[in-house]
C-alpha cells in the first residue's frame, strides 16, 4: 500500500491538539513540558471547556505557557499561582481554573500558597512539574533535587547536612482534607503519557464537580539542566527519580 | 440597601462601603490597626446578600495575589492591611500595576520601620506615592481625613481604578481607621453581572466566552523594544491621571500669610491649629492634598504665592515635604513638623512649630 | 531500570508481516521538530529515525520515516513527542 493512500484525512488517528498553538515552543528539545502542555490542550478541548478554562502560569520555564495553549491565562508571580487561581475560581465559579507550577514554584517559594489553597479545598487543578531542578535560571538545586544530584548550586552533589532532604510536597498535599485527588505520573513512555492524560482528565472533572483540589504531579526531566540527552534523561529519571517519587495515585476520593 | 446614617469606626465603614459599592471580592489578613475590616465583612456575610466573596488569606502575600487574580478576571476586588503587611504586598502591587489591572488597596498606616508600633503614623507616604515595589509605576493614592472619606474613597477608588485600569490605594492612618464618626453610607450599588463585566473588561481572563480570542494577563516582556513601549504607555496613562484626577482641599488660603500643607487626619488637627493661630493674629491657610499621587503640585505652587513660609505637618520624619519643596521650587521657606512613634501632635504643638520654624 | 520502549517481543509481533492487520504512516512537522529523538526511542517498529544530514531552519536533524513499511500507526511516537510534530494515519489491511 502506498503511503499516499494511508495519509488521508479519513485515516488520521492522531493530530496536534487544536488548542495547542502553531507557534514554536521555547522549551529545549525533549523537554517534558511540551508533552504536558499537549495533554492539557487535549483534555480541555475534549471536555468542551475551552471557553471556561483559565490557566495560571508560574515563574520558571513554563512562564510562557500562555503563548502555547489557547485558553485565557494569568501569569502569576513566582509561587503565587494558587492564590491567583483561588480568587478566579471563587469569583467565577462556573470556570475551571488550573495552575501550572514547577518544583521551585510549588515546593520552595510558593509552598505556603500551594499548601493553603489545597487545604482550603479550592476547586482547582494544580499541575506540578517536578524535574528536581531549576530549569529557567540555569540548573540550580530545587527542594526536590535528589541527594547526591549535581546542580549548579550543588556542584558536588546535594548533601543532607548542607541542603536538607528532598521535599515530597505531593505527599503533604495528599494528607490535607481539602484535596480530593493527588497523583504522581510521568510522560516518558507512551503508556505513561496516556495515564497522565487520564489523571488530568479526572482532575478537571473534579474541579467541575467542585470536589476540592486535585494535584497532578508529573515527574519530569530537564535534560539540559541534567546535562543529558533527552533519551538518557528519561532513563536517569526512571532509574533515580521514581524511587523517591514513586508513580501512582496518592489519594483518589 | 438604602442610604443610611450610622456612627462607626473608619475600618468598619470601609467594610460597609465595600459591600455597598458593589465590590466583588475582599481578600485580607489580620493586622492591627485594620483587622476590623475583615472582621466586619465576615460578620456582615455579604456572600449571602450581594454575592461578594470574602476570604481570610494565609498571608498578605497571598491576599494581594488573590487580588491580582480577581482583578485579572475583571472583578472589582480589594485588600486591606497596615504598614508591615503592605510592605509584603509590594511585589503583587507591582504586578497589578504592570499588568494594568484595576484594584483597591487600603493601608491603615502604623508606625515603622520594622514591626514598629500599632499606633498611627503617616510614614508610608514614600512607599505609597513613589512606587513601593519594583519598577516605574504609580498607584492612585487617596488620603482620607474623615470616616466619611473612608467610605467615599472606596467608591472613588474603584471608579478611578477601572477608569484608568490602574490600582488605587486608600492611604489612611490609624487615627481615621480607629476613630468613630457619623457617616452616611451610600445606597447599595448593584454588583456588575458577569455579562456586564465581560463588556466592561474585554481584556479580562475569565474564560473565552463565545469563543473569543484568548486573553492573557502578564507583566512579562523579554523583548526590550516592546517592554519600552509598555513602559511609555504606562507613563502616558500617569500623565493623563495627573491631568484629570488631582484632588485637594484649600482652607482660607486667600489672604493668609502662612501655609500649612497636611494630609489625612493630621489636616484636621491643623485646622484647629489654624484657628488658634488666628487668635494670635497669625493668618494661616491650609492645603490638604487628597490625592497624594498625583500630588497637587500646581495647587500648592499657586497657594504658596505671596506666602512667607510653608509648614508641612506629617506623622513622619518628613516625606511629603519633598513634594512640597519641588512644587514651590524652594522659593519660600518650607519646614517640616512631625511626631514619630505613634504620637499625635496637639494643635498647640503645631502652632508652636509654625512660630519657631517659620515665623521665628 | 524500567524499559522506556516497547519490549522486543511486541516489536517482533508487530513486524511480523503475516500478523499485520493495520498499516500506518506518520507525518512530521519538520519545522516544529527539534530532533529530540524521543519518538525514535518510543517507536516499537523501528520506523522512525532522525535525518542523518538534513536539518530544518533551526538546525535540528528532524525525524522521518526511515522504514515506512514498518509503521503500524500505533501513535507511540506522537504520544511522547514534546512538540506535537507528529500526526498519525492508520488503515486496516485485509
Amino acid at each position: 500500500m502506498d503511503i499516499k493512500d494511508i495519509i488521508r484525512p479519513e485515516n488520521k488517528v492522531y493530530s496536534k491538539p487544536e488548542l495547542l498553538d502553531e507557534v514554536h515552543m521555547h522549551y529545549c528539545p525533549g523537554c517534558s513540558h511540551g508533552v504536558i502542555h499537549k495533554l492539557i490542550a487535549e483534555v480541555v478541548a475534549e471536555m468542551g471547556l475551552t471557553d471556561k478554562t483559565v490557566g495560571v502560569s508560574p515563574v520558571g520555564c513554563a512562564v510562557f505557557a500562555y503563548n502555547y495553549i489557547d485558553v485565557d491565562w494569568v501569569e502569576a508571580a513566582h509561587g503565587r499561582a494558587p492564590a491567583v487561581a483561588t480568587a478566579i475560581s471563587r469569583l467565577w465559579p462556573e470556570d475551571v481554573v488550573f495552575t501550572y507550577q514547577g518544583d521551585g514554584d510549588m515546593s520552595a517559594i510558593g509552598t505556603a500558597e500551594s499548601i493553603h489553597a489545597a487545604n482550603r479545598g479550592e476547586n482547582i487543578v494544580m499541575v506540578f512539574v517536578n524535574n528536581a531542578i531549576y530549569g529557567m535560571t540555569g540548573g540550580q538545586m530545587a527542594p526536590t533535587t535528589l541527594i547526591g544530584q549535581k546542580t549548579a548550586t550543588t556542584p558536588y552533589g546535594r548533601r543532607v547536612d548542607l541542603n536538607g532532604h528532598p521535599l515530597e510536597i505531593t505527599n503533604l498535599m495528599a494528607i490535607l482534607d481539602g484535596t480530593c485527588y493527588v497523583t504522581r505520573q510521568s510522560v516518558h513512555t507512551p503508556a505513561n503519557v496516556r495515564k497522565t492524560k487520564a489523571a488530568l482528565k479526572k482532575a478537571f472533572e473534579n474541579a467541575l464537580a467542585k470536589k476540592g483540589t486535585s494535584v497532578v504531579e508529573v515527574v519530569s526531566t530537564c535534560n539540559s539542566g541534567w546535562k543529558m540527552s533527552p533519551e538518557k534523561a528519561n532513563e536517569w529519571m526512571a532509574q533515580n527519580m521514581f524511587e523517591k517519587y514513586p508513580l501512582g495515585d496518592l489519594k483518589n476520593l | 440597601m438604602k442610604e443610611e446614617v450610622r456612627l462607626m469606626k473608619g475600618n468598619e465603614a470601609i467594610a460597609h462601603a465595600a459591600i455597598r459599592y458593589g465590590c466583588d471580592g475582599y481578600f485580607g489578613y489580620p493586622i492591627t490597626p485594620q483587622s476590623e475590616v475583615l472582621e466586619t465583612l465576615e460578620e456582615l456575610m455579604p456572600w449571602e446578600t450581594t454575592g461578594m466573596v470574602v476570604l481570610q488569606a494565609e498571608s498578605e502575600v497571598a491576599a494581594i495575589n488573590m487580588v491580582y487574580g480577581g482583578a485579572a478576571s475583571g472583578k472589582a476586588v480589594m485588600t486591606s492591611s497596615s504598614s508591615p503587611g503592605v510592605s509584603l504586598k509590594q511585589e503583587g502591587i507591582s504586578y497589578i500595576a504592570a499588568s494594568s489591572l484595576p484594584a483597591l488597596i487600603l493601608n491603615v498606616m502604623r508606625g515603622g520601620p520594622g514591626l514598629g508600633t500599632i499606633q498611627p503614623s503617616q510614614a508610608d507616604y514614600f512607599q505609597a506615592t513613589k512606587g513601593g515595589g519594583h519598577g516605574d509605576y504609580h498607584l492612585i493614592v487617596l488620603a482620607p481625613s474623615t470616616v466619611q472619606e473612608m467610605v467615599d474613597f472606596v467608591g472613588l477608588g474603584f471608579d478611578l481604578a477601572f477608569k484608568y485600569r490602574n490600582p488605587a490605594m486608600i492611604l489612611a492612618d490609624g487615627i481615621v481607621g480607629q476613630m468613630m464618626e457619623k457617616v452616611v453610607l451610600p445606597e447599595q450599588r448593584p454588583r456588575r453581572t458577569d455579562e456586564e463585566i465581560r463588556k466592561q473588561c474585554p481584556w479580562a481572563a475569565n474564560g473565552r466566552e463565545g469563543g473569543r480570542k484568548r486573553n492573557v494577563i502578564t507583566s512579562l516582556e523579554l523583548e526590550s523594544s516592546r517592554m519600552e513601549v509598555i513602559n511609555h504607555e504606562l507613563q502616558a496613562r500617569y500623565r493623563e491621571i495627573e491631568k484629570n484626577e488631582t484632588r485637594w482641599e484649600e482652607i482660607d488660603v486667600e489672604g493668609a500669610d502662612y501655609l500649612i500643607v497636611a494630609f489625612g487626619s493630621i489636616a484636621r488637627i491643623c485646622t484647629k491649629a489654624k484657628e488658634m493661630a488666628a487668635e494670635k493674629g497669625i493668618k494661616v491657610g491650609i492645603v490638604r492634598p487628597i490625592t497624594l499621587w498625583p500630588f497637587p503640585t500646581e495647587a500648592v505652587e499657586r497657594a504658596a504665592q505671596g506666602k512667607k513660609g510653608i509648614l508641612c505637618v506629617e506623622l513622619n520624619a518628613g516625606q511629603m515635604i519633598e513634594d512640597v519643596r519641588l512644587a514651590v521650587h524652594d522659593n519660600i521657606p518650607v519646614e517640616h513638623f512631625g511626631r514619630l512613634g505613634g504620637i499625635i501632635p496637639s494643635p498647640e504643638e503645631v502652632v508652636n512649630a509654625l512660630e519657631e520654624k517659620i515665623i521665628k | 531500570m524500567k524499559s522506556i520502549a516497547a519490549p522486543p517481543a511486541a516489536a517482533k509481533l508487530l513486524n511480523n508481516k503475516n500478523m499485520a492487520k493495520v498499516k500506518g504512516a506518520v507525518t512530521v512537522n519538520v519545522e516544529r521538530c527539534k530532533g529530540c529523538n524521543l519518538c525514535v526511542v518510543a517507536c516499537p517498529t523501528d520506523t522512525l529515525s532522525l535525518q542523518p544530514n538534513e536539518v530544518n531552519d533551526r538546525g535540528y536533524h528532524y525525524a522521518f520515516m526511515a522504514n515506512p513499511d514498518n509503521c503500524t500507526g500505533c501513535c507511540s511516537c506522537a504520544w511522547v513527542c514534546p512538540d506535537a510534530c507528529i500526526e498519525v494515519y492508520r488503515v486496516k489491511v485485509d
